[in-house]
């Protein structure tokens, strides 16, 4: 059991977030002539689905979104996992020489990233990839940074972050938990 | 949920679950084999022996090229005959290929239960690629997938399966594993192709193509054995081929389109027509591409069960 | 030897006995038969709850030697038997060389009466053709004047309706039987287990109970045309059992036998693909198990025999279908026999004794055993409530290749005693 130890975002909050974040890409970027977003299965695919979204809003165009399930690319496959199901990656489109936001609700180890850096550079070879995070947790095992952060929060490694969405949760919030402690 | 066994050895009692699980994971699979690089990491460092004491170009590939597409190292051996003959006992040349440090083994073998018997000798993952006229699962797995691909389901469906019934082991897997998901299963050939007993398996047998073509969604059309059958168990391969070959004029009675699938190689104009093979209806080259998902899938889900 | 065997319940159909008796036994001999018989200088054992019965024989029994000994030979087939509650077995001919010439059965005879200091007879049974091919009768009339008590190409069936017609002439004019494995060839043919809906799950080639039939059927025809004597082997199926049961009604010259593997195990058990499982002929279904105890109840089957068939362990290490057929039967047939038939009420213990010593005996033109003063003594001592666990590696046999270890078997032999030694379990 963990125990909530302070709540980070509220509905309201992620909001606003997200479309500050969807604006700090459009203006890297100069435009969202040449992006794709791909997002991270299964919290990063739903925020990059509303990036895309407000993407679209703010630029009136359409854009190619690719949701990429990145469990053939994991370094711990064989090993810790009971039996990790592979849903399928889907990314409809070449991403070759296009610039590519990656979504990922939250950056702790890396090592999400690396496994979602291998399986794009296997899709095609992208002019760029971006990295776009709801959360940085920080933590990191391997060097990895994002470009665009929603929120740093500073954690002690044994504390975790639970991301609610909408889609998935019924609600929109981010909550920083305890550590775990014996029932 | 994990597969309940560590082995595949046939469809024989295993669950819906784990038949839906599987069939899930090729849809992903697919998806692999359309990307430009159609190579992905997850057995990377895993070491798979494919032990071939039969002929089969067809199986071996499809099963190398998932391994090879799932980043494992392949190692491919062919022999032919049971151990009696060969000299060495299958389990001696298991336990050799073992030693190798091998993690998974594929076997095809023409004794029933060689594979089952293999599971007990040796600790590797064993798959099971057809042993005599037992099982061959992957087979029925790629059979079910094509079938749900392109009717979008199992249960309710009625399959047919046409020919020589008795020494079919693609028969069996599909008749546990349609009837596991929900289908109907008939089974249709002369009275000397039908194992005795069959019907105890849950399926309704004809002896009329003519009387069932109009009743089946699915047709799955089986390779007749020309030099073992001919003369003892049916008369004559043009008898054979009047009485049971899936011709246009036959389909053309039934009030609906039939999906014909055949698991090669086909003997074309005997159990099955050229046309028939090759028209719209036909699915026998999806089933080929479909099985090396389906086989990617297996591997993946027995590699990555812990 | 000088033995008080005390208390024992002695079941001696020959005499026909059934009471509790003590036996002085003095060098081979019964000495003195009584209620309460003393002694002294006497070694006494106490045999309250056990049954004495006249030495019991396998009338069906491969010893492998010469040419498998690997798989057995005539010293651990003979101490199998001991063990396993026989004073005599009958050898099959299919060896290497097989036994179709004098020269054979001499060696074998040679070999048996050094084996135990002659404590288990062997009576050899030889080919009924030269080399057990099915197409010469073997010389049969300088066989039986070795000493053979029958004839069989067990293994195969003596497949030429013409062939097995003289043989039976032939064989009658010595008193001798033609035991055959009965089946027909080309419906048997690759075939490894039984024909049925387990043989179609487990995509196992049958060999169809008729093909038992129609062999036991021909032949029994052949036995009325010729008025010869003629046994069934291993009967296994519930319509041979029909058969024969007809053909004995008609007063022909005609009798089985049964193994305790085929009044025990349906072919059920060959799921596991275990290759213990596999012999021949195969398992069969619930029905014909049941046939088979009927037929041993009415008397339709004479004898319980148990195709003792040792073959070693790296040769039942294989693909199932590649596996050599048999199992090995000495050590477990009373266990299972007290099990299965006694313990179920198919036979009383009475009969129990006829079906292992007085009638292979009878059908074999071999002396019966009498419990009786100063006569030899040839006696099988079992304890009739004995429960133990069948534990191959505890077997006296060279070969382990049985399907009933780890079996809870109730009946076991406490030794034997023939041609003054004595065997103690």
């Amino acid at each position: 059991m963990r125990k909530l130890k302070a709540k980070i975002m509220d509905a309201v909050g992620l909001e606003r977030t997200l479309t500050r974040l969807s604006h700090e890409i459009i203006e890297k970027n100069k435009g969202a002539g040449n992006l794709v977003i791909v997002g991270i299965k299964t919290r990063g695919a739903i925020i990059a689905q509303r990036i895309t979204k407000r993407i679209e809003e703010i630029e009136q165009t359409k854009l190619n979104i690719g949701l990429l399930d990145i469990t053939l690319y994991r370094d711990d496959l064989l090993g810790k996992l009971e039996q990790p199901e592979f849903k399928g990656t889907d990314i409809i489109f070449s991403i070759a020489g296009k610039d590519v936001i990656l979504v990922d609700d939250v950056l702790f180890t890396g090592r999400t990233i690396r496994a979602a850096l291998d399986e794009l550079i296997d899709l095609g070879r992208p002019n760029t990839i971006q990295l776009a995070v709801l959360i940085d947790r920080g933590h990191r095992q391997l060097p990895v940074k994002a470009d665009f952060v929603g929120k740093n929060v500073p954690t002690s490694i044994d504390e975790s972050i639970r991301v609610h969405l909408k889609e998935t949760d019924g609600h929109d919030e981010v909550l920083l938990m305890h550590p775990e402690t014996q029932a | 949920m994990p597969l309940e066994s560590r082995h595949l050895l046939g469809l024989q009692g295993m669950s819906q679950p784990d038949i839906q699980l599987i069939l899930d994971t090729a849809i992903s699979f697919r998806e692999v084999l359309e990307r430009p690089i159609k190579k992905v990491p997850p057995l990377q460092g895993k070491t798979i022996a494919n032990m071939f004491f039969e002929n089969s170009t067809r199986t071996r590939f499809s099963f190398e090229l998932a391994e090879r597409r799932l980043s494992a190292d392949v190692l491919g051996f062919q022999a032919s005959g049971t151990s009696v003959a060969k000299g060495e006992t299958l389990k001696d040349t298991a336990r050799n290929i073992e030693a190798m440090k091998v993690d998974m083994v594929v076997m095809r073998h023409s004794a029933s239960g060689a594979p089952h018997y293999l599971s007990q000798v040796i600790n590797a993952n064993v798959i099971n690629a057809g042993d005599g006229s037992h099982e061959h699962p992957t087979q029925a797995l790629l059979d079910m997938y094509t079938i749900r691909e392109k009717l979008g389901k199992l249960d309710g469906l009625h399959v047919c399966i046409v020919g020589d019934i008795a020494h079919s082991r693609v028969a069996r897997s599909n008749i546990y594993g349609l009837k596991t998901m929900g289908a109907k299963v008939s089974v249709c050939g002369p009275a000397t192709l039908m194992p005795r007993g069959i019907e105890k398996l849950g399926v309704d047998v004809y002896h009329h193509i003519d009387d069932i073509i109009p009743h089946v969604d699915v047709l799955n059309v089986l390779r007749i054995q020309l030099e073992r059958d001919a003369g003892r168990l049916f008369p004559t391969i043009r008898e054979f081929h009047n009485y049971y070959g899936i011709t246009r004029q036959r389909l053309e009675r039934s009030p609906k389109p039939i999906t014909i699938m055949h698991p090669g190689p086909i003997n074309r104009d005997v159990e099955i027509s050229a046309d028939v093979a090759d028209s719209e209806h036909s699915v026998i080259l999806q089933q080929v591409l479909n099985g090396v998902a389906i086989r990617m899938a297996v591997l993946y889900l027995l590699a990555t069960r812990n | 030897m000088r033995l008080l065997l005390k208390g024992g319940r002695v079941i001696d159909p020959v005499t026909v006995r059934d009471e509790s008796l003590d036996l002085l036994l003095i060098d081979g001999k019964i000495e003195k038969l009584g209620r309460t018989l003393t002694s002294t200088s006497v070694e006494v054992i106490d045999l309250k709850g056990k049954i004495i019965a006249p030495g019991f024989i396998d009338m069906h029994v491969h010893l492998r030697e010469p040419g498998f000994e690997h798989k057995e030979t005539i010293l651990t087939g003979c101490t199998a038997a001991a063990a396993g509650g026989f004073t005599a077995v009958c050898c099959m001919p299919n060896t290497n060389p097989p036994i179709d010439d004098e020269s054979v059965v001499r060696f074998i005879q040679n070999k048996a009466k050094v084996a135990l200091s002659g404590l288990v007879d062997v009576y050899p049974i030889a080919a009924v053709t030269q080399g057990r091919k099915g197409e010469h009768l073997a010389p049969l009339a300088e066989l039986s004047a070795a000493g053979v008590v029958a004839f069989s190409d067990d293994g195969d069936p003596v497949f030429d309706a013409e062939l097995m017609r003289r043989a039976l002439e032939y064989a009658a004019m010595y008193k001798r039987p033609i035991i055959q494995h009965a089946q027909d060839l080309p419906m048997t043919k690759g075939g490894v287990m039984n024909e049925g809906f387990t043989s179609t799950e487990l995509g196992l080639a049958g060999m169809p109970p008729i093909a038992e039939d129609v062999m036991v059927s021909r032949d029994i025809a052949l036995t009325d045309y010729t008025g010869a004597q003629y046994h069934v082997a291993h009967m296994s199926t519930a319509g041979a059992t029909e058969l024969v049961r007809r053909a004995k009604a008609r007063g022909l010259n005609v009798t089985s036998e049964a193994t305790p593997h085929h009044f025990t195990l349906t072919d059920d058990a060959v799921r596991s693909y275990d290759t213990n499982t596999k012999m021949n002929p195969p398992l069969r279904t619930r029905e014909d198990i049941e046939a088979v105890r009927k037929g041993l109840q009415d008397g339709t089957i004479d004898v319980i025999a148990t195709d003792h068939a040792p073959h070693s362990y790296d040769e039942k290490q294989v693909e199932f279908q590649a596996a050599p057929f048999g199992i090995v039967g000495l050590e477990t047939a009373i266990g299972l026999s007290v099990t299965e038939l006694v313990q179920k009420g198919v036979l009383s213990f009475y009969q129990l004794v006829e079906k292992f010593s007085v009638n292979p005996r009878r059908i074999l033109h071999l002396p019966q055993i009498q419990i009786e003063e100063g006569e030899p003594a040839n006696l099988t001592i079992f304890d009739p409530l004995a429960e133990w666990t069948v534990d191959p590696s505890t077997f006296k046999s060279k070969s382990k290749n049985t399907p009933f270890s780890g079996f809870r078997l109730t009946g076991r032999s406490v030794g034997v005693i023939n041609n003054g030694q004595v065997y103690w379990s």
